[in-house]
C-alpha cells in the first residue's frame, strides 16, 4: 500500500481543496485528514460516520482540597507552572508529567486519562475516510496524527484498496513529523510568495531528514511568476519533483463554499485543467516508486 | 498591552494584519513572531538582527558509575523518553518534555541535564520597533517550550503584537495565553469559519476579549458575519480581495509603507482594540 501526504508548511496554500479534488480522481483509495487541528476535509466529503471513537491521550493531575495540606512540594517540582497558590492545577498549563503526582507525601493528587478528542472512520462519495477532532486547547495531536493514518491503512487493507491520501497539517512540528513517518511520498504545496518559499524549504527540509521522496505544485502560480519560480529552482536543485503550476481562479473558493470539489463545481476550467495534470504526473510518480520497490 | 493575532486557519492573512497592524503605530512597539514552526513575519519587517540565542530544553544524562538500574526513571516518566534496557540506560532526548521527574527521582542522583536543541531566537530592531522570534530546528517536535521562550521577551511597558501560529492546539494557546485581547483574522469561507469556532473556543476558553478581522470579505458567502453577530464578536476590519494586495504580499511588502489609507485604517483598528481592552470589564480568564 502506498500513502500520499499532502503537507505545506505555510497554512492555507491549497492542501485541502487540492487533496478533496484528488478524491474525485483517485482509484481504490482511503482519504485521511490528518491535520486534527483544523480539519477541513470533511467539509467538502460530508463523512457519512459508520465508527466513532474517544481519543484519550495523556493525564491531568488533579489536587483533592481535602487531602492536601499545602506543603508545597508539588509547586516546587512542577517546571510547567500549572499549580497556583491556591493548589489548584490550572489544566491548560499541565504537561502530564506526573511528577506532582508521583511525589506528593499526602497522595492527594489524581492523574485521570484524558479524553482529548473523537476519532472516526467514515464513509464518503469517494471512498472511506479516517478523521478526527481534536478537542480545542488539547494536546497529542501527535500520537492523533497517527492513531488516524493506521486506521485509514487498517481500512484500506480491510477493503483491499491500495493507495491512501493524507491531508497534513501546517508547520514543520509534531503533527507534521507524525503525518510523515512511513509516507511512501509528499506533495508540498506551495504558494508563490517570499513566505510560501520560505515555508516550502523548511517543510521540504523536513521531508528529506526522513527520507521521504517529495514532489512539489504551485498554487496561485501567476500571483507572483518569480517567486514561484524561485520555488522550482530550489526544488530541482533539492531534487524534488516539479509537478507543475494552478493558476490563480476563483473558482476554487466558489466549490468550497457549495461544499464541492473542484471537479463536481466545474470540471472544465484553466485551474481544473492544471489539477487533473498534476495529480496524473504524481500517480505516475508513485507508480513508478512501486515498480522501482518491487524490483 | 499584548495583542495576539491567531486565525484557526492558516493563510487568512494573520501575519499581514499584525505586521501591518505593528508598523502603523506610532508609539513604542514589539513585535513577536510565535509562529516558530514556520515564521514569516521578518521577511515583510525585515529587521536588522542583533542578536542570535541557541535555544535549549533540559533532557537527562545519565552517570552509568553511579546507576543500579533500579527503573524508576523510566517509571515516572510519562512520556517513554528513558529505559532501561539490559544493562544500560537510555535516555531518548527528542521525547522527553523536560519534567525534571527522573532527575528528582533517581535515589542515586546518577541523572544530570544536559540540553537538546529546540531552535533559535532571533531579536532585532527596525525604525525602533524592537523584533523577535523564534525558528523552530527542523526535525524538532515540540514548539511550546520555544514559544514561552520567545515570549519571555515581552516588556510591559510598551505595545506588543504576536504574531500566533495556525491551528488551536498547544502551540496557539502558548501564543495566546496572557494576552489583553485576541485578534482573529478570518476569511468568510465553510473553512475559514469552521476553523474560526475552533479558534473562538479556545479564545474563550483563556477567558481574553476578542475581534475579529474578515479578510478577502466579498469572496465566499455571509455565514462569518453571521456568526460573529450571534456569538457577539465585534468585526473590527474588513479587508475587500485586491489582486494588487495579493501581488504586493507575495513580494514581501506592508501596504501600510506606502498607503496612507491603509496607514489610516491600522491605526482605526488599533484605537478599536485599544477602546475595548481599556473599557473596565472584569476578565473572566
Amino acid at each position: 500500500m502506498q500513502e500520499l501526504v499532502v503537507i505545506s508548511g505555510k497554512g492555507g496554500t491549497g492542501k485541502t481543496t487540492l487533496l478533496a479534488a484528488f478524491a474525485s480522481l483517485a482509484h481504490n483509495k482511503v482519504l485521511c485528514d490528518a491535520d486534527v487541528d483544523a480539519a477541513d476535509l470533511h467539509l467538502i466529503l460530508d463523512p457519512k460516520i459508520r465508527q466513532r471513537h474517544d481519543f484519550q491521550s495523556g493525564h491531568t493531575a488533579e489536587i483533592n482540597p481535602e487531602a492536601c495540606t499545602r506543603c508545597g512540594l508539588c509547586r516546587e517540582l512542577c517546571r510547567f507552572d500549572a499549580i497556583g497558590e491556591n493548589f489548584q492545577v490550572d489544566p491548560i498549563s499541565c504537561e502530564g508529567c506526573g511528577v506532582c503526582y508521583y511525589f506528593c507525601p499526602e497522595n492527594a493528587i489524581a492523574f485521570p486519562l484524558n479524553t482529548c478528542g473523537e476519532w472516526y472512520v467514515s464513509d464518503t462519495r469517494f471512498g472511506p475516510m479516517a478523521h478526527a477532532r481534536l478537542g480545542i486547547a488539547e494536546e497529542n495531536s501527535g500520537k492523533l496524527v497517527t492513531l488516524i493514518r493506521q486506521q485509514g491503512k487498517e481500512r484500506a487493507q480491510r477493503d483491499g484498496l491500495d493507495l491512501l491520501l493524507t491531508d497534513g497539517p501546517p508547520g514543520v512540528g509534531c503533527p507534521v513529523i507524525a503525518s510523515l513517518g512511513g509516507a511512501t511520498a509528499v506533495l508540498i504545496v506551495a504558494e508563490p510568495s517570499v513566505s510560501g518559499l520560505h515555508d516550502m524549504e523548511r517543510v521540504a527540509q523536513l521531508a528529506a531528514g526522513f527520507n521521504i521522496p517529495a514532489m512539489v505544485c504551485i498554487n496561485k502560480f501567476d500571483i507572483n511568476p518569480e517567486q514561484g519560480k524561485a520555488i522550482e529552482a530550489y526544488a530541482e536543485k533539492k531534487n524534488i519533483a516539479v509537478m507543475g503550476r494552478i493558476p490563480f481562479d476563483p473558482m476554487f473558493t466558489k466549490a468550497m463554499v457549495m461544499g464541492k470539489t473542484l471537479f463536481e463545481y466545474n470540471g472544465r476550467s484553466e485551474g481544473s485543467d492544471a489539477v487533473r495534470s498534476i495529480w496524473e504526473k504524481v500517480a505516475q510518480r508513485l507508480d513508478d516508486m512501486e515498480r522501482k520497490n518491487s524490483q | 498591552m499584548i495583542i495576539s493575532v491567531a486565525s484557526g486557519k492558516g493563510g487568512t492573512g494573520k501575519t499581514t494584519i499584525a505586521t501591518n497592524l505593528a508598523c502603523s503605530y506610532e508609539g513604542s512597539v514589539q513585535f513577536l513572531d510565535c509562529d516558530v514552526e514556520e515564521p514569516n513575519a521578518h521577511l515583510f519587517i525585515r529587521p536588522d538582527i542583533h542578536d542570535v540565542e541557541t535555544i535549549r530544553t533540559p533532557v537527562p544524562e545519565v552517570d552509568m558509575e553511579k546507576c543500579t538500574l533500579c527503573g524508576k526513571c523510566s517509571e515516572i516518566c510519562q512520556f517513554n523518553a528513558i529505559a532501561v534496557l539490559g544493562e544500560t540506560v537510555l535516555p531518548f532526548p527528542e521525547l522527553c518534555h523536560s519534567c525534571g521527574g527522573c532527575m528528582a527521582v533517581c535515589p542515586e542522583k546518577a541523572i544530570t541535564e544536559t540540553g537538546r536543541e529546540l531552535g533559535i531566537i532571533e531579536r532585532g530592531s527596525r525604525k525602533g520597533m524592537a523584533f523577535i522570534h523564534g525558528k523552530l530546528r527542523i526535525g524538532e517536535a515540540m514548539a511550546p517550550p520555544l514559544i514561552r521562550k520567545v515570549r519571555e521577551n515581552i516588556r510591559p511597558d510598551v505595545l506588543t503584537i504576536i504574531d500566533a501560529p495556525p491551528g488551536t492546539s498547544c502551540p496557539v494557546i502558548a501564543s495566546m495565553k496572557g494576552a489583553d485581547f485576541v485578534l482573529l483574522v478570518t476569511e468568510p469561507t465553510p473553512f475559514g469559519l469552521y476553523d474560526l469556532k475552533l479558534a473562538l473556543g479556545a479564545v474563550k476558553l483563556l477567558g481574553i476579549p476578542c475581534g475579529l478581522v474578515i479578510n478577502r470579505s466579498d469572496i465566499g458567502d455571509d455565514h462569518v458575519r453571521a456568526y460573529a453577530e450571534a456569538e457577539k464578536v465585534p468585526v473590527l476590519m474588513e479587508i475587500t480581495f485586491a489582486r494588487k494586495i495579493a501581488e504586493a504580499y507575495s513580494r514581501g511588502e506592508m501596504p501600510v509603507e506606502t498607503d496612507d489609507h491603509w496607514k489610516a485604517m491600522f491605526r482605526e483598528l488599533y484605537s478599536r482594540i485599544a477602546a475595548i481592552v481599556q473599557t473596565p470589564i472584569e476578565k473572566t480568564g
